[in-house]
């Protein structure tokens, strides 16, 4: 069983079947394979390969599984549970939603609309585009169960509890009145056949390439830098666990970016593997995703500013908290 | 014909549009397309999933870049 393991991780996962591949094909060029440009070649190549295959192939398998969530029902679904629970279960529904906040923004305005919590709706809208299944299995190829584990738990924990504060701290008339008066509208739902699905799913995986291949390309040739450029000791004493400001420099660094976890995922990788603080890297991912200022901006047309701030806000303190907890607890991961 | 593209401005409403408009334009069709983007209409429209194709408030598709060809398909059995 743990040989199957081991297998699955190095080979399915960790694709070391494509690392030979492309160092192959590298030394094909005739470059000194141990010299730094072919590695940094060799990087590259192997890590645009392995995210294109991985992302296409999750995305398929999520979209299909999407495509029984519709918001329509996730919405039904979500009428159903109250309190810490209504939380959790919007947290979750939202991993398995689209993958970019201009579609999870106006699902958050359908729930609030449909009389769902505003503190259920926040849990769906920190959770959507910050832990999917997708960001699962990408982080279970570069860093393995361990830490993959603990990023989607402790994504689902902020959304849970971030959604939950918000509505302590009273936000339920900060939602612009447009939205809490609008009458219920409501499309119709169409019935999907199998082929619909297919169909969905394949569309998907090409709307989702054709938008993210440049966040990946420019991904991985900033961690083929500094995988192979930038000396290990200045990420280290810059961004290594021990250094408490580290945590704060990656949040500030990936909130206003706008990127998606499949653009990150290469720059955590080199970081990683040049000794950067594991809470730094969570929570530069983090930020990168949870947060951008075209969603923000987009945010703003659905909610007043008291409560935009109040999310902000909240969203950036869980996402410290984690990173400077990941860096303390780092010796167990290691 | 009303046709309606649903979108908060992504780029993936853009190539909705412009995969509808071809459509449009090999079926022979000169309809106008109307992009809905502001979060309030949306809402109003009853419409949740992103990016979406409504035509005369029938929902052909829903939640994604659908191809050329898939368009048309949806579209011909409304010309009969």
């Amino acid at each position: 069983m743990s040989a199957l393991w081991t297998f699955i991780e190095k080979q399915v996962l960790g694709m070391a079947w494509l690392k030979a591949l492309t160092q192959q094909l590298v030394s094909l060029s005739g470059l000194d394979m141990e010299g730094r440009l072919a590695q940094s070649l060799s990087f590259f190549l192997y890590d645009v390969a392995k995210i294109c295959l991985l992302l296409s192939v999750l995305i398929f398998l999520i979209s299909y599984i999407q495509s029984y969530f519709p918001p329509q029902r996730t919405k039904r679904i979500l009428g159903r549970f109250h309190g810490l629970l209504a939380n959790l279960m919007s947290a979750l529904l939202g991993t398995v939603t689209p993958f970019c906040s201009c579609s999870s923004i106006p699902i958050f305005i359908g729930f609030a609309s449909a009389g769902v919590p505003v503190g259920v709706s926040l849990s769906f809208l920190i959770s959507s585009p910050l832990v999917d299944l997708g960001a699962f299995v990408l982080l279970l190829s570069v860093f393995g169960l361990k830490i993959a584990l603990s990023y989607v738990v402790v994504g689902i924990v902020l959304a849970v509890l971030g959604g939950a504060l918000l509505d302590k701290l009273g936000m339920e008339n900060e939602v612009e009145d447009y939205i809490r008066l609008a009458p219920a509208a409501q499309a119709q739902e169409t019935a999907l056949t199998r082929r619909d699905r297919l169909i969905y799913s394949k569309n998907q995986v090409l709307a989702i390439l054709r938008r993210v291949w440049k966040y990946v390309l420019a991904g991985v040739a900033i961690g083929a830098l500094i995988h192979n450029w930038i000396p290990q000791q200045w990420v280290v004493s810059l961004l290594g666990s021990q250094n408490p400001l580290s945590v704060l420099l990656a949040t500030a660094v990936g909130v206003p970016m706008y990127a998606d976890i499949f653009g990150t995922l290469p720059i955590a990788e080199a970081l990683w593997q040049r000794g950067a603080g594991l809470g730094t890297i969570l929570a530069f991912m983090m930020a990168v995703t949870a947060l951008s200022l075209p969603s923000l901006i987009l945010l703003k047309q659905a909610v007043k500013p008291r409560l935009l701030a109040a999310f902000t806000a909240v969203v950036v303190i869980g996402i410290l908290l984690i990173g400077l907890g990941f860096n303390a607890a780092m010796p167990l991961f290691l | 014909m009303d046709i309606k593209i649903i979108g908060a401005g992504c780029p993936n409403c853009d190539q909705l549009k412009a995969n509808t408009q071809q459509a449009l334009d090999q079926l022979g069709l000169k309809e106008e397309i109307q992009r809905v983007s502001s979060l309030k209409e949306i809402l109003l429209l009853g419409i949740m999933d992103a990016p979406s194709l409504l035509v005369d408030g029938q929902l052909l598709i829903s939640g994604q870049v659908a191809t050329v060809s898939e368009i048309k398909a949806k579209l011909q059995p409304l010309l009969k």
